[in-house]
């Protein structure tokens, strides 16, 4: 009996520090898988409304978070700097769908996700020529003094990144169910020929649905900066994990995006905690081929068969 | 005999040798050597990878993968554990198809994209492998590999390999188009595609795409081992998601579905980033520009739309 | 129809051929140079090229070199090994160059290694790995510190201060994963044990999960990271947020003032191995390399407005160490030149001063490294 209580003690005491542990993984995974879920969206809105992989979409991060850096150095304050940043990644996610994929609209989808690679090549390159090469730190929304919870800690800028990834989830549900261009979308998505055939301007709805994309693009772009930093070619990286966020959830579903994204980030945190950091990356390729030998639809896709 | 001569099929590979025999008179030294050489060791992966794309609809990300797994196979059977060349290049072969036949046969069941998505995840897989284990592959930053020897005969230099991917390039091409001419791919092709229409007709369509998978996978995996043996210093990048998208590139830039385009997709993304060296930090706009601008302007790619035009213009003036 | 698209195609060829000739003057003395300034390895190879081209320029303001003028021949290989063979293959047998200063990273100098040593073309690397140069090879040189002597360096400080428990972070890319290697190999000479041995991705973004654990594990003293780029100042901020009070130590992957900005102030109190460069202001006057260094940084900071980092003093050096042969050996021949770059003694550059020897092909000691601390924004002299 005696002996039992001290050991008793340890194991909580143990136990205590696994699940700060856990916790901190939790957090760092969520704040990061965010982001994912938000670049993943981007990619799941232009692959609906066209099949299309817009592997420029990890650009529109890029521009969302580098074009804030830069209005700051011009002077703005960060609210103006960031509303302008998002606006240029807007403007340019427009004109990529005018200027590039509708000129060829007639043409296979491969040759269409040839030129977004085109297209995050070019950008990537301006960036690079306008910006430079550095890295560039964004400053923090309400500083830099971490919170603790449980045992674990959390930047104020991780509360930033969650409460935004919520509030746009949210504000996007809505726009889906209520306002007419997100029917429209919506309906595109479901059957083009359909959408087509009761009056919907499907090409109309990929040019909505680009700058859609690149608005989410930016925003994960810009509150995540702060956090993780920002450079001309930060797109190849977060475009790549926000693809892989879209495949997981089943391309092509909005919630399966979502869900993708932060599967993905808190599976990366907890495979390099508890399994191994040279192999964290791997892991959640591992869980896209098992994925699709055994639940190819994804996790919220559609039937795998396609109707004829 | 002239009617034969004549026929697409044999008379572009005739001017295909007649261009590889004759190239070397407008190659001033090695480095041009060089260059012609990584065009003929991508034509020969895009000549595969065409297969899977324009003849099965299906696009891969992972081919590079498969490049990277015949390079470092070769590579490390040869350099640590003493294997003929010639053998490393076979198990390499051996271990990318069974390797892409045990992925492709549950996943070419489906429809939609998913055979990309699972050599996204086996290219990536690949990939990482070969960068963590560093004591057998020497990580990241690359490993040596030793010549090609057959036979207690080296193949060394710029010269004599030439003629080999030269050879090999044409008797890939030649391959591809018996595959292309087979019945069950003249059947795929006589019913435009469908593959509904396909299999009502009672053609195996997944065996089929399969085939041309794997077909495609080995050919990369040849290519990877003879590319380790030629440079004789392999990186993971080879096996990397960006060489994979680069050779899909090289695909749809020349020309899906046509062979000679896949060739000329490949001469391009190859001499391309040579030509744009002297432009330093605006490389990667003009590339990028040109990339979108030829595809924009010519979305069948290169030679499917000139050919095209080159029609128009003959039966106009006629 | 087939054939005409060939002839095109042939015709195309032929112009890119002669697109690629080089149309330069034959007298100049040509050196190549292919470095990553762009790509993931490019604040190491931006400053690289900026110095070389601008003491270039410098040298054929003053007249050139025994009285030609000097001609760079540049390629970006953008940290990608193929590219680096194939540019060195174009430097060698198209360019004809007279010796090649390059190879931001150890992958691209390893690449190009074979190739130069078979054109027998004498060439100084820029990159950190040891493999470079040892075992010694005939025609290759580097001006860096090796990652060996980076770990051996902090190891110094580490038992001076008493640590002897220590868990390792370091990056999966070729600079990290080989200083890792070297560091294991170090730490039992300085008798420190390596109790945690982490790793993460060259583009990670966060890495806190890593240093979570780290935190957790009983015993350790002090925490290494073997970086470059933007990832160690990621985990300098996640290091802060946790609030991990150990020791942290960074390798010369982060000397530059970018680092500092980056990392804010997380970065208070960090300790790494750079070169003097960082200090030069502070330096004592006495020390051998002030007047180089203050040099180098007015040039390069009047040049390019921009702050100097260490790596571009990889480039001044190895620039200063081929300017030195070609004029010793009075010639351009390759193996004069490289005979006369194997005997350099007593070379104060701004990364150290250089001897070498048919032994010892980079020719810089410990002291070529310092202990610097971050204080305030700032650097400071530890030792």
């Amino acid at each position: 009996m005696g002996a039992g209580r001290p050991l008793l003690v340890i194991t909580a005491g143990c136990s205590g520090i696994m699940f700060a542990e856990f916790l901190q993984y939790l957090f760092s995974g969520m704040t990061i898988g965010a982001t994912y879920a938000l670049v993943g969206l981007g990619f799941a809105i232009i692959y609906n409304a066209s099949h299309v992989i817009n592997f420029a979409q990890g650009e529109f991060v890029m521009i969302g978070g580098m074009a804030t850096v830069f209005l700051i150095h011009i002077g703005l304050p960060l609210p103006v700097a960031i509303l302008g940043a998002v606006a240029l990644a807007v403007v340019t996610g427009l004109a990529l769908e005018k200027l590039a994929v509708e000129p060829a609209r007639n043409a296979d989808v491969v040759t269409l996700i040839i030129i977004t690679i085109g297209a995050s090549i070019f950008l990537r390159g301006l960036a690079q020529v306008l910006w430079g090469k550095e890295f560039f730190a964004l400053p923090a929304f309400s500083g830099n003094d971490p919170i603790h919870l449980g045992g674990a800690t959390l930047l104020p800028q991780s509360l930033w990144v969650l409460g935004i990834t919520l509030a746009i989830v949210v504000a996007l549900a809505w726009f889906f169910k209520y306002t007419l261009i997100g029917k429209a979308i919506l309906a595109t998505a479901c059957n083009a020929d359909a959408a087509k055939m009761m009056g919907i301007n499907t090409q109309f709805i990929l040019f909505i649905s680009f700058g859609l994309s690149a608005l989410l693009g930016a925003v994960a772009g810009i509150i995540v900066a702060p956090i993780t930093l920002t450079s001309y070619d930060v797109g190849i990286m977060l475009g790549l994990k926000g693809f892989v966020a879209a495949v997981l959830g089943g391309l092509g579903s909005a919630v399966g995006a979502i869900v993708g994204g932060l599967l993905l980030g808190i599976i990366e945190a907890m495979a390099a905690g508890y399994i191994s950091s040279d192999y964290k990356d791997a892991v959640p390729f591992v869980i896209i081929l098992l994925i699709l030998f055994f639940l190819p639809s994804g996790l919220f896709g559609a039937r795998g068969t396609e109707r004829v | 005999m002239l009617a034969k001569l004549t026929h697409p099929r044999i008379g572009g590979l005739l001017i295909l040798s007649l261009i590889i025999a004759l190239l070397p008179l407008a190659l001033p030294n090695n480095y041009y050597y060089d260059v012609a050489i990584k065009i003929g060791i991508n034509a020969i992966v895009v000549v595969g990878l065409n297969l899977l794309i324009g003849y099965a609809g299906q696009i891969s990300l992972g081919h590079g993968g498969f490049f990277g797994l015949g390079a470092y196979t070769s590579g490390i059977l040869t350099a640590v554990y003493g294997w003929p060349p010639l053998l490393a290049l076979l198990t390499g072969v051996a271990v990318v198809g069974v390797l892409s036949f045990i992925v492709a046969r549950p996943i070419l069941r489906l429809t939609g994209h998913y055979l990309a998505m699972a050599t996204l995840g086996l290219g990536i897989i690949i990939s990482i492998v070969i960068s963590n284990e560093d004591w057998l592959t020497g990580g990241p930053d690359g490993m040596y590999v030793e010549p090609f020897t057959l036979l207690g005969w080296e193949l060394y230099g710029e010269k004599p390999w030439y003629w080999v991917i030269g050879a090999l390039l044409v008797i890939s091409v030649w391959m591809a188009m018996n595959i292309v001419d087979s019945p069950a791919g003249r059947a795929l092709r006589a019913v435009h595609g469908s593959e509904v229409a396909a299999q009502v007709v009672g053609v195996d369509t997944t065996g089929y795409k399969v085939l041309l998978f794997v077909v495609s996978a080995v050919f990369a995996s040849v290519m990877g081992s003879l590319f380790a043996h030629y440079s004789g210093f392999i990186t993971p990048a080879q096996a990397g998601f960006f060489h994979s998208i680069e050779l899909v590139t090289m695909v749809v830039l020349g020309g899906m579905a046509s062979t000679y385009g896949a060739l000329v997709g490949a001469v391009l993304l190859t001499v391309l980033p040579q030509l744009l060296s002297g432009f330093e930090d605006f490389e990667m706009v003009i590339f990028g520009l040109i990339l979108m601008l030829t595809l924009i302007f010519m979305p069948k790619g290169l030679v499917p739309t000139l050919t095209h035009k080159l029609k128009d213009w003959r039966g106009g003036r006629s | 129809m087939l054939k005409s698209l060939f002839t095109r195609g042939a015709m195309l060829a032929v112009c890119a051929v002669s697109l690629l000739s080089p149309a330069l003057a034959d007298d100049a003395i040509k050196i190549g140079s292919f470095l990553s300034a762009t790509g993931p390895a490019s604040f190491l190879g931006d400053p690289e090229l900026k110095t070389l081209q601008l003491y270039i320029d410098k040298l054929n303001a003053e007249g050139g070199l025994l009285g030609k003028k000097v001609e760079l021949i540049h390629y970006d290989d953008a940290g990608d090994a193929e590219k680096a063979r194939t540019f060195v293959k174009r430097l060698l047998d198209n360019d004809k160059v007279s010796l090649i200063i390059g190879g931001t990273t150890t992958g691209t100098t390893m690449a190009a290694i074979p190739l130069v040593e078979r054109a027998k073309i004498p060439f100084i690397s820029l990159a950190g790995g040891i493999d470079i140069i040892d075992p010694v090879k005939k025609w290759v040189f580097k001006t860096p510190q090796t990652d060996r002597m980076a770990a051996a360096k902090i190891m110094e400080d580490m038992k001076k201060r008493g640590y002897t428990k220590i868990a390792l972070l370091s990056e999966t890319s070729g600079f990290g994963r080989s200083g890792r290697e070297q560091t294991l190999k170090v730490a039992p000479e300085y008798g420190i044990d390596i109790v945690l041995d982490e790793t993460y991705g060259p583009k990670d973004t966060d890495m806190t999960a890593q240093l979570t654990k780290i935190k957790n594990t009983e015993g350790v003293q002090a925490v290494f990271v073997f970086g470059f780029g933007q990832g160690p100042a990621i985990v300098t901020k996640n290091y802060a947020q946790l609030g991990i009070t150990l020791p942290l130590y960074q390798s010369h992957g982060v000397a530059s003032n970018s680092y500092i900005d980056l990392a804010g102030d997380a970065a208070q109190g960090v300790l790494i191995s750079a070169s003097a460069l960082l200090i030069t202001d502070d330096l004592p006057a006495d020390d051998v390399q002030k007047t180089v260094l203050v040099n180098y940084k007015k040039d390069y900071e009047t040049a390019f407005k921009a702050p100097v980092s260490t790596f571009g003093a990889y480039a001044y050096d190895g620039l200063m160490l081929a300017v030195n042969a070609i004029k010793k050996a009075g010639s351009t021949d390759p193996s004069k030149v490289r005979d006369a770059i194997e005997q350099t003694e007593g070379y104060v550059g701004a990364t150290g001063v250089v001897n070498m020897s048919p032994k010892d092909h980079m020719g810089l000691d410990l002291t070529a490294f310092r202990i610097l601390e971050i204080k305030d924004g700032g650097w400071v002299l530890i030792q």
